[in-house]
């Protein structure tokens, strides 16, 4: 019996377009949680919010935060991922990020921007990662 | 939502919290067709229970038929399990289990943006259903180390053939593992790590 057979494809020379975003008709615009927030990196560079993300409280939660805000802020209290803020939650993850993101703009908690892939590896993350599993 | 009484306020166990110090977390994506062993994979490796995140895709992004006309819309959830390990006082690393079929490509921009790297688990019952996905790693220039859980019905291929039948680069690592051992899972993410590094040492990651 023989595998079947595929072929490798050639990295494509622009980064992938975007996926076309799902059909709406123009009333329901206005109601789409758009990704537009943006936080700022170590480099000073402009990263949305990603599923890594680190969430660190500000500060106790204020009483004028709302019974969600105060959740995350307790839930927050050491570093958390966004996506295991999700998952604790259980809100979708766009969901999340649209209560996260209001809550960065009022300072109630701040982020901490992930490490992203580079067109180099930086080669001493690697082994840090190398080491880490080792100890697993 | 309805977080009432401190004692059902969620939120990681004491045990499971990471340390101040953590500034920045990396991601590997762990990808494959449904039942190949991807929430197993990630069990078998997570520190902490796994977790899973969600996201709503509207039909649009689904694919399937639309035949029930624009004003319908069916939102479909779609749920990633994730792991975390701890990698320094610094640095977290979160695993995540992502469905390879085309219906969920719609996902996909927020994910592999940024991951290290993926690994692409395949099951030799059903090879072709991770040719896709692979194909799109390639495209998008996301280095990847393909697994191979060996299930007990499953046809068994020597390494060799299953290389030239996914049409690997030579240079790409292909293993055999069982993702229901920790040692196991863990060299399979160890190659994924060794790969990026000997990418890193020779300049570029193509
Ligand atoms: N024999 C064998 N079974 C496995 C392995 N990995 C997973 N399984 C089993 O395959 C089934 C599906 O695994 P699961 O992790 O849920 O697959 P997923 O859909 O990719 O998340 C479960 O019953 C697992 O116990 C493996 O390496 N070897
Ligand atoms: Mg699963």
């Amino acid at each position: 019996m023989t595998p079947p057979q595929r072929r490798r494809r050639q990295p494509l020379p622009l980064p992938p377009p975007a996926p076309a975003p799902p059909a709406e008709s123009p009333a329901d615009r206005g109601k789409q949680p758009d990704r537009l927030y943006t936080i700022t990196g170590p480099d000073g560079e402009r990263a949305p919010l990603d599923l890594v993300t680190l969430i660190v409280a500000c500060a106790d939660p204020p009483s004028s935060a709302t019974p969600e805000q105060t959740v995350v802020l307790r839930m927050c209290a050491a570093p958390l991922s966004v996506a295991e803020v999700s998952a604790y939650l259980g809100l979708p993850f766009t969901v999340v990020t649209v209560l996260l993101t209001e809550m960065l703009a009022a300072e109630l908690v701040q982020a901490r921007a992930p490490i992203v892939r580079q067109k180099l590896p930086d080669r001493s993350l690697l082994e840090a990662v190398m080491h880490g599993l080792q100890r697993l | 939502m309805d977080f009432k009484g401190s004692d059902t306020v969620p939120g990681p166990r004491a045990e499971d919290q990471l340390p101040q110090t953590t500034t920045a977390a990396a991601k590997i994506v762990i990808v494959g067709g449904f039942g190949v062993g991807k929430t197993t994979m990630v069990g078998s490796v997570s520190e902490i229970k796994p977790l899973t995140t969600e996201e709503t895709m509207t039909q649009a992004g689904i694919g399937v038929d639309d035949d029930f006309g624009s004003d319908t819309k069916t939102a479909t959830t779609v749920a990633m399990d994730f792991g975390r390990i701890r990698i320094t006082d610094k640095v977290v690393l979160y695993l995540f289990g992502t469905p390879g079929q085309e219906r969920f490509w719609f996902l996909w921009n927020g994910l592999f943006e940024g991951a290290l790297g993926a690994v692409v688990l395949v099951d030799t019952r059903r090879l072709e259903v991770s040719y896709e996905v692979m194909g799109r790693l390639e495209e998008g220039g996301v280095p990847f180390v393909v697994a191979v859980n060996t299930f007990p019905d499953g046809p068994r291929y020597p390494l060799d053939d299953l290389r030239a039948a996914l049409d690997l680069p030579p240079d790409v690592p292909i293993v055999e593992c069982d993702a229901r051992r920790r040692a196991s899972s863990r060299d399979v993410l160890m190659t994924l790590m060794r790969f990026l590094h000997t990418l890193s040492l020779r300049g570029s990651l193509t």
